[in-house]
């Protein structure tokens, strides 16, 4: 098993006509085959996106819904520009598709403000904003990461980072562990998937065996994910996680690239998180890259 | 971005607020007439620049003995004698650093008569994702200090998006703030109006610290310090006209405007990365190994060979780089590109001091080959912590 994606999700993309949309719809078709079943434009619809690479046709439809009826989407990737990206999440949540996964960087805070109102009342669940995406190696790849890095494998990988997702994936790869599925769940202050719930994901899924948690400056969501797995272990779930931090050097009151990683009024600095996390029983790595072997030494006990 | 105090009062002005009159000045040969215009008798001076702690700041000029930046003036000639000792110099507040910011320009406003001060702002509460109001009777004190020590005295009230601030949470506000009489009715006016501003300016944070309950009843902002959210000024042409470049960092404009995200350091390694995770991770790193970073450098994902280049120049552009480290893990971002934007840099302005490159993912093994046949004295390193290690070495010869 995997979580959120696999073999059998069908995914729309929205913005699929652009130049990032394009290649990377262009790559999610090469990988494995991921079924990209078409995408929406509000102008183009009826007409045909045709792959550089392989010539392979999909079709445009003018909204999420009308694509969803036809296609059988259950998933949608959006590569549409900040300005437009909260009311694309809409209309995806609207249109009753199950997993949005938001590419999109930049998007204003007080738009996500408005779309996570929206989302609450909705059966759909957003990735991102400003996130890599998620991919499930040999089966499914939504997003920006690069397919190459990954191995079919018991690893369960979560980060705010997109290019920290990337060292965690090589290096659980190069341990030989491989992966379950890699998320990312974006750098943004506001966003639709904390890291809480995907480990409750990992932790219900039995091919997930230990999972890495990357976490960055800002808010209290390490913290809050420490003691989720620390309540979880009192009920008899856990498993073996290693983690790490970024910004252990970062200056405060400073945004440090992505817009959520900030720390401010005292609050969100990565020494706290490192000790939140260490008191769950997560071993930290000081140093980015040795996150997996972090992991191995871990599970060698 | 952020704005002085004076064009914080005045934008919130626009949406109704009660603020004192004033007006901002440039010149010690302005203060006379700027206080003239105002009614007096009482008045404040006080620096505008973006930091805190001003009141309780030091002169580096002037010395110990001094008052702060921000001061009481009991007539006009007072007025000019403090905006001359103040325009020009150097403060010192506890977030300026040592270093201190020149003072450039001074609010001149009319003094108020006060009985409480409050403090309240606004921000996202990342937590909730709710816009949130933060308040606490214990105004005009540092708010960390309050949260720390009686944290039950501040109060956060959550905003519903569908709704705006209704009836009911101005009044829970109204009490939280103990507001009596005409306080409180000002107050049932005053928070929806800063909701307002808050939402169609785009602020991501407004801190009225102290909003004071004036001896004759009413409600006045004292103080107000407004940052705007950077992803939303595409939509606010009217708030990027009041950027102030002079109280930011030279190579951080340059910085943006090649889009870079860039934030100058102390440290000796200047660094250049893709991705604000890893960017903040090889900081980490060169400090595990006991060096210092220089930067913090994101090059994004979708970088250009110019775009490379710009950001190469503006690390070089730093004297105190010793060593240059490059970070690539090319999910987006292909590696040969880099190589391409390094090699032209380098090209360009010449390499004084030892670089490392470790490149990653995407075209690895063109961006490898195009850094090894160039003529070049380049590091290569095999994966982020050989590279740390040799960059580290390096500058310590």
């Amino acid at each position: 098993m995997s979580i959120l994606v696999d073999k059998n999700t069908k995914v729309l993309v929205q913005g699929l006509t652009g130049k990032t949309g394009t290649f990377h719809t262009e790559q999610a078709l090469a990988y494995f085959g991921t079924q990209m079943v078409g995408g929406t434009h509000p102008k183009k619809g009826g007409q045909k996106w045709v792959s550089g690479l392989d010539g392979t046709e999909l079709p445009i439809f003018t909204t999420v819904a009308e694509g969803r009826e036809a296609t059988g989407a259950n998933a949608s990737v959006i590569y549409v520009p900040p300005a437009g990206a909260a009311a694309a999440i809409i209309e995806a949540i609207e249109a009753e598709i199950e997993l949005i996964v938001a590419i999109t960087e930049g998007v204003p805070v007080l738009d996500m403000v408005k779309v996570k109102a929206r989302l609450e009342k909705s059966n759909s669940r957003l990735l991102g904003p400003n996130c890599p995406g998620v991919l499930t190696p040999e089966e499914c790849k939504i997003g920006i990461m690069p397919g190459n890095i990954f191995k079919k494998g018991s690893v369960g990988i979560v980060s705010r980072s997109g290019t920290l997702t990337y060292e965690a994936v090589f290096q659980t790869t190069n341990e030989g562990l491989g992966q379950t599925t890699a998320i990312g769940i974006g750098g943004d202050p506001v966003k639709g998937t904390e890291f809480i719930d995907v480990l409750e994901l990992f932790l219900a899924d039995d091919e997930t065996k230990s999972m890495i948690m990357i976490g960055e400056i800002g808010g209290s969501a390490e913290e809050d994910a420490a003691q989720f797995l620390i309540d979880e272990a009192k009920r008899g779930r856990s498993k073996p996680v290693a983690g790490f931090i970024a910004g252990l050097t970062a200056p405060p009151g400073r945004t440090m690239g992505h817009a959520g990683a900030v720390i401010s009024g005292g609050k969100g600095g990565a020494e706290d998180k490192i000790d939140a996390m260490e008191a769950a029983g997560i071993a930290v790595s000081r140093s980015p890259a040795k996150i997996g072997e972090a992991l191995v030494k871990l599970l060698k006990g | 971005m952020n704005i002085h105090e004076h064009q914080a009062k005045a934008l919130l002005k626009e949406f109704g607020a009660p603020v004192a009159q004033g007006v901002a000045i440039f010149k010690t040969s302005e203060a006379g007439a700027a206080a003239q215009s105002l009614p007096g008798p009482l008045y404040v001076v006080k620096t505008q620049i973006h930091a805190g702690g001003r009141g309780k700041g030091r002169f580096k000029e002037l010395g110990e003995e001094a008052a702060g930046g921000v001061r009481l003036a009991k007539s006009i000639d007072d007025v000019i004698f403090h905006a001359g000792e103040m325009l020009g110099n150097t403060l010192v507040t506890k977030q300026t650093g040592p270093e201190g910011k020149q003072v450039n320009r001074l609010y001149i406003e009319n003094g108020a008569n006060i009985a409480r001060e409050l403090y309240l702002s606004v921000l996202v509460d990342r937590e909730t994702g709710r816009v949130s109001f933060v308040v606490s009777t214990e105004g005009g004190m540092d708010i960390e200090g309050v949260a720390a020590e009686t944290p039950e005295k501040i109060h956060t009230i959550a905003i519903h998006p569908d709704t705006g601030v209704t009836e009911a949470d101005a009044a829970r506000l109204c009490d939280a703030l103990e507001l009596e009489g005409e306080a409180r009715s000002d107050g049932m006016k005053l928070f929806p109006i800063l909701y307002k501003a808050f939402v169609e300016k785009d602020m991501s944070l407004l801190e009225i610290n102290p909003l004071i309950v004036l001896d004759n009843g009413g409600l006045q902002v004292l103080d107000a310090k407004v940052s705007f959210d950077n992803n939303a000024l595409f939509r606010h042409p009217d708030i990027e006209a009041l950027r102030d470049l002079s109280e930011e960092d030279e190579k951080e404009i340059e910085a943006g405007k090649h889009d870079l995200a860039y934030i100058a350091l102390d440290g000796t390694i200047g660094c250049m990365v893709n991705g604000a995770g890893l960017a903040m991770a090889t900081m980490d790193i060169i400090k595990l190994y006991g060096e210092q970073p220089a930067n913090f450098l994101d090059v994004g994902g979708g970088a250009t060979v110019e775009k490379v280049t710009a950001a190469f120049k503006i690390i070089t552009s730093d004297p105190s780089v010793k060593g240059i480290l490059v970070n690539i893990f090319g999910g987006i971002m292909r590696c040969d590109v880099i190589a391409e934007g390094v090699l032209q840099a380098v090209k360009e302005m010449g390499l004084n001091v030892p670089l490392v490159v470790r490149l990653e993912g995407t075209k690895v093994a063109e961006g490898k080959k195009l850094i090894d046949e160039s003529d070049l004295d380049v590091i290569s390193a095999s994966d982020l912590d050989d590279a740390a290690q040799k960059i580290v070495a390096a500058v310590r010869g």
